[in-house]
């Protein structure tokens, strides 16, 4: 099979570039392991919703048009949106075709699945950055007895064995599941490594309102100070909620939730925790300071300081004197929420540098043809959010475009018709 | 400088260098393994002497400018002669010391100029450990404070910042507060 672009994904980012590469009569085909949104219908948990409101649902040509725009879409109601979003402009979707090897071949590529073989010059990554978790090497050393989980494998608290649970990490996943399991009568304990702490609102408006506002979300990869440090940073300590609230460390310890520093090593019958947590609630405080403060000069800049609520900024995080060891006996599951990473196993080995990180300058790849979408901190800060993804698909759909003008006079290369 | 509207901060830290040689040991990885050394000999009683001189790393072998002595003992309530600090003592100077280079180097680096910067360090300990009386207390520290008086061209925000990027990039506060590795053998 032949075919100028194949697309690998249909997610938020694979509909967004499909969208695009539509828009400019490119023919391509979006290729998927399951359905579209595979990854919310199999390897998320059942409470799951976004962390952005409904509003900030804004794909090319596409947006949240329902009646509760700062709500916050369910699994399922994401689901429904791209699958919705995908019939809107007719992507060419093959469900349920894997993806097994992408090779270089001549100056383009060749793509092998299970169901066949598509020659094309031009491939996009869009499997997303949550493809598999993060784990730390002390994984391996809890005894066997424990049954350990990753947050992609988390559904609910029924799905665990009885017995107090280890959550490890404390950004989005981390404090939503901890949180969940202890509202469920569970006694938790959270490891608490790096994070970032952020309100649910402020002054009035959602705290993803006011990121957009003030330009966070829209800064650009070249113009930080330290891109590879931006992309490693954790996600936000967010809950999206029927109703909206809070979920930080705070909130987390007023129910109950028992609170130790980063999970470091098993020692024995003993877990041992870093007893840096002081320092690193410290720190997390002092930039959501920093970041409260720079909304606050926006608002007066902008004349809105009159008809928004005061600036109460929230309490210090009080962790208080916590345990450096906790005896292993007292766990009966241990869930990593120790963050993700993207993976492309299929992908040839020359895209990679030699450390096996996929070489691209903002989703450019190293090798002619080859684009990676969906990605923390791809092109913006908003690059892995489904409010993000389309402006960076808007430029590598540019990009990719004048890759295929250089390789083929446009009036031998074959266009979708309408 | 001839630039009049940027003052001149000088708090002795060649921000220039270190920025330097972070990017040349991201570019040469093997370069950035280092070595740190000591021996120890004992002395009498609980008096040793720590000696400190070579260290290897950048790929070579280096000396430093003098051998540095480190004596260390138990006080007199112990039975001993005081003929220098507890070992502890010096884990909290170490402690300090790494984070008030961490201060100062942060606040070049960000702009700032420091008049006088002072750590005080204190480090609680049940003595019950390490005399074996009750097996649940530790031999190490219950928990150790650091307080910083900072006098500097900047508001409390920044100053606190400082204090915690310190922190973040300390080699000592890592060794403290996280496990490490020891094996100790006899030959």
């Amino acid at each position: 099979m032949r075919t100028p672009v194949v697309v690998i994904g249909a997610g938020q980012a694979g509909l967004a570039m499909s969208h695009h590469l539509t828009g400019r009569a490119i023919d391509h085909v979006v290729l998927d392991r399951g359905e579209v949104a595979q990854s919310w219908r199999t390897e998320r948990w059942d409470s799951l919703r976004l962390l952005t409101p409904n509003w900030m649902s804004r794909l090319p040509g596409y947006r949240y048009r329902g009646d509760d725009p700062d709500g916050f879409m369910t699994k399922d109601d994401t689901i429904a949106f791209l699958d919705d979003y995908g019939r809107s402009f007719g992507a060419p979707v093959r469900t349920h075709v894997t993806v097994e090897e992408v090779r270089l071949r001549g100056s383009g590529f060749e793509v092998t699945t299970d169901a066949g073989v598509w020659s094309c010059d031009a491939v996009v990554a869009a499997t997303g950055a949550s493809s598999e978790p993060r784990r730390p090497a002390v994984a391996a050393d809890l005894p066997g007895r424990i049954d350990q989980l990753t947050a992609l494998q988390y559904r609910n608290p029924d799905q665990l064995a009885d017995g107090e649970v280890l959550v490890v990490g404390a950004s989005a996943s981390g404090v939503q599941i901890a949180d969940e399991l202890r509202r469920s009568g569970r006694h938790v304990t959270v490891a608490v490594g790096e994070h970032v702490r952020l309100p649910r609102r402020y002054r009035g408006h959602d705290i993803h309102w006011w990121l957009d506002a003030v330009g966070h979300l829209d800064e650009r990869y070249e113009e930080v100070d330290d891109i590879d440090r931006a992309r490693r940073l954790p996600s936000l300590q967010l809950v999206g909620s029927s109703r909206p609230r809070t979920l930080d460390l705070n909130t987390l310890i007023a129910t109950g939730v028992e609170v130790v520093g980063r999970f470091m090593r098993v020692a024995g019958t003993r877990a041992q925790f870093s007893g840096a947590l002081a320092h690193l609630v410290a720190n997390a405080d002092l930039k959501l300071n920093r970041l409260l403060a720079r909304i606050d000069e926006f608002a007066l800049e902008h004349g809105l300081d009159a008809e928004l609520t005061e600036a109460t900024r929230p309490p210090a995080t009080a962790v208080g004197t916590v345990p450096t060891e906790l005896d292993l006996g007292r766990f009966a599951t241990v869930i990593w929420a120790t963050g993700y990473r993207p993976s492309f196993p299929w992908l040839d080995r020359a895209a990679f540098d030699q450390r096996g990180r996929l070489v691209h300058d903002g989703g450019a790849g190293a090798l002619p043809g080859l684009y990676v979408l969906g990605l923390p901190f791809l092109r913006r800060r908003k690059s892995s959010f489904i409010d993000g993804v389309g402006p960076d698909a808007a430029e590598l759909a540019g990009h990719l475009h004048a890759h295929l003008d250089r390789r083929v006079p446009p009036a031998a290369r074959i266009t979708r018709a309408g | 400088m001839t630039d009049t509207d940027t003052p001149t901060v000088d708090n002795g830290v060649n921000v220039e260098a270190l920025l330097g040689a972070r990017q040349a040991l991201t570019d040469a990885p093997q370069a950035a393994l280092f070595q740190w050394r000591a021996s120890c000999e004992w002395v009498n009683g609980t008096h040793s002497r720590s000696t400190v001189s070579g260290f290897s790393g950048l790929g070579e072998e280096h000396t430093h400018r003098q051998e540095f002595v480190l004596d260390a003992d138990h006080p007199e309530v112990f039975a001993s002669q005081d003929n220098g600090p507890t070992p502890p003592e010096i884990v909290l100077g170490a402690l300090a010391s790494c984070l008030t280079a961490g201060v100062a180097t942060v606040a070049t680096n960000r702009g700032v100029q420091l008049r006088s910067v002072t750590a005080t360090i204190e480090g609680g300990m049940d003595l019950q450990g390490i005399l074996g009386i009750d097996g649940d207390v530790r031999n190490g520290f219950d928990g150790i404070k650091v307080t910083y008086d900072i006098d500097a061209d900047a508001p409390k925000a920044d100053i606190e910042a400082i204090v915690a990027q310190s922190q973040k990039r300390s080699a000592v506060f890592d060794i403290v507060a996280n496990p490490t590795t020891i094996h100790v053998e006899v030959t």
